[in-house]
């Protein structure tokens, strides 16, 4: 029996977005990046852009993005997703053109990457999910890692003394000329997810429309790398991660003509 | 015909003249000497008011060769060029292209190293260039200018090449060539290829799925060992093609030789003098310039050791690409290596003494 002979007629009251197929996601149950993923491909689909679309995966969790998500895709090397992007968009400036990277990816080995494609104002959009941990490498401290945070290469937690501090990429992004919109989001509840999707709406719009560099931060968890069950990681999120990673737009210079 | 109008310029202006009349699509590069006039010249041409073409500089020349590989994996003919401490930071860019069967120009105008060495010219990245270079098993199609008018007409030879076969390509030239200046004839102007056309004849290339097709992935990554395997064997297989097809050299008074010398780019000019010196001695000299560094002429150097009673290998290095030709002869005749080093250019009379110590 299909699935479409299971499901009668009008009983439809949820379906995941046809860009999303049916490949069985990688990721850890409880993982954001399953749920980032369907925003990323029912905002395509909506702005109508599926065959004009090019993706570029980092390395990373997200380095099979290109399984799961059915437009064009380019598996950049660890940090260089920026640059990939860079170059495509100003080759194929009718195209929609966004990285899709994680916190290691983007805020240490690709910092100039990011930064340099940022500031140059590529109309393109920087998705950066910031789950403080290399989650696919098993769970190394992040350039985002908070203090305290405890990892494989930080066991006692991670100390200033030892390791620095936390780097907030995304407050840094919003002081560059080149940033149009940049925002700071997450998906651990329906409200939460709603707004997510609205911003990497108004990013795409915004890189479509020519006017800047774009970057939507997700806040993210990575139960297996934090070593907690699905629902204690969304708690220990909002307790620990939105205290030092605040919430919300920290740039909107879109609407302005 | 204005075409044909012979100019006196720079071997890196020829370069940059070159990718802008062979439709060349975009130029991602980062400043270093003594290669910076390519970037400089597209600058001044202003390219993207005329063919559209995109020129840019990047932050590094590691962020170079990532745009390359973006700008290579959507079909587009794309390029960058630097010199050899920016090259060693290309490498894994440059495998990742190789891994991903990616057609792109990559121009190593050379220095002497190792590290940053220093800014005269050299041939000491002929292991890297020919030899891999980066992590995993490959190779470049690597074309060595011996003038500036091979720094013009390489340009759309090795995007050619590149594009047949799914494979980077290097200009691999020395900083001798790079800023030296000769009389060239420029290529004739040949429009870029349009999107519709980019989309037929690059049926793989990240494009967007237009009409509706499949979707198209470059990568690198195939964590299947069995898979990898499988695709490393159809690289290896390109590779013996391009080894059996795309092998290109220069002989220079071989019939009668009784000796030979092997050079390539600055180092065979100067060995053209060398054989003109030396013949005005008695001594029958002759030049065999390998043209493609790899794939090597090496059923060419063979043949060689058949004929002469002893090859000098001249290279501006320490001895690399003589390993090549000593693999070639299997031992049939002494092989001999001659270089300077650290930036200096061997004198066409000490080579002269060279060979006559040497056999």
């Amino acid at each position: 029996m299909t699935r479409e002979e299971i499901i009668e007629k009008g009983q439809v009251v949820y379906k995941k977005p046809a860009l999303l197929n049916d490949t069985p996601m990688h990721y850890c149950p409880g993982c954001s990046h399953g749920v980032v993923h369907k925003l990323v491909a029912e905002v395509i689909e909506e702005m109508g852009m599926t065959d004009k679309t090019v993706a570029i995966s980092p390395v990373g969790c997200a380095v099979f993005a290109y399984k799961y998500i059915d437009v064009d895709w380019q598996e950049a090397a660890h940090g260089r997703a920026p640059a990939l992007a860079s170059a495509v968009k100003r080759l194929w400036p009718d195209r929609l053109v966004f990285t899709y990277q994680g916190d290691g990816d983007l805020a240490c080995i690709g910092t100039a990457e990011t930064i340099h494609a940022l500031n140059r104002a590529e109309n393109i959009t920087i998705i950066f999910i910031n789950n403080a941990i290399y989650g696919m490498t098993g769970g190394q401290m992040a350039p985002t890692t908070l203090l305290g945070m405890k990892t494989a290469t930080c066991p006692y937690g991670r100390e200033v003394s030892l390791h620095g501090y936390p780097l907030k990429m995304t407050e840094i992004a919003a002081t560059l000329d080149g940033t149009c919109y940049v925002t700071r989001q997450s998906v651990h509840s329906v409200a939460a997810i709603n707004r997510a999707k609205k911003a990497i709406r108004k990013a795409f719009e915004y890189s479509m429309q020519g006017k800047g560099s774009n970057l939507v931060e997700i806040v993210s968890t990575c139960n297996s790398g934090w070593k907690m069950s699905p629902e204690k990681a969304n708690k220990w999120m909002e307790e620990n991660m939105f205290e030092f990673y605040h919430l919300g737009d920290l740039k909107d210079t879109g609407a302005v003509k | 015909m204005a075409d044909q109008e012979i100019t006196l310029m720079k071997g890196n202006e020829a370069i940059a003249h070159a990718a802008i009349r062979c439709g060349c699509d975009g130029y991602f590069g980062y400043p270093i000497t003594p290669q910076s006039e390519v970037l400089e010249t597209l600058a001044e041409q202003k390219p993207w008011e005329t063919t559209g073409m995109v020129v840019l500089q990047a932050e590094s020349e590691v962020s170079s060769i990532n745009m390359v590989y973006g700008g290579a994996s959507s079909g587009k003919k794309v390029m960058t060029s630097s010199s050899s401490p920016g090259v060693s930071l290309m490498q894994e860019g440059i495998s990742y292209m190789a891994g991903a069967e990616l057609p792109a120009l990559i121009v190593n105008v050379m220095r002497g190293g190792p590290g940053l060495g220093t800014i005269q010219p050299s041939q000491s990245d002929y292991f890297q260039a020919c030899k891999g270079g980066g992590h995993g098993d490959y190779h470049l199609i690597v074309l060595a200018p011996a003038s500036v008018q091979e720094m013009a007409d390489f340009v759309d030879l090795a995007f050619t090449l590149a594009f047949r076969y799914r494979n980077p390509a290097m200009i691999l030239a020395d900083g001798a060539i790079g800023q030296m200046m000769e009389k060239v004839v420029l290529p004739p102007f040949k429009p870029r290829r349009t999107e519709e056309e980019i989309i037929k004849e690059c049926p793989w290339a990240t494009t967007g799925r237009i009409g509706g097709r499949k979707p198209n992935i470059i990568t690198s990554l195939e964590l299947r060992s069995e898979e990898m395997e499988i695709i490393n064997l159809r690289i290896q297989a390109k590779y013996r093609e391009i080894e059996a097809k795309e092998v290109r050299y220069e002989e220079y008074m071989l019939d009668d030789a009784d000796y030979a010398i092997v050079a390539f780019g600055s180092a065979a000019r100067i060995a053209k003098k060398s054989i003109e010196i030396a013949r005005s001695q008695g001594i029958k000299v002759g030049l065999l310039r390998p043209i493609t560094l790899w794939p090597f002429p090496t059923e060419e150097v063979k043949s060689l050791a058949g004929r002469v009673n002893g090859i000098l290998s001249l290279e501006i290095n320490a001895g690399q690409m003589v390993e090549d030709i000593r693999l070639a002869v299997e031992g049939k005749v002494p092989v001999r290596h001659f270089g300077r080093l650290g930036g200096i250019i061997p004198d066409p009379d000490e080579v002269v003494e060279v060979l006559k110590s040497s056999f």
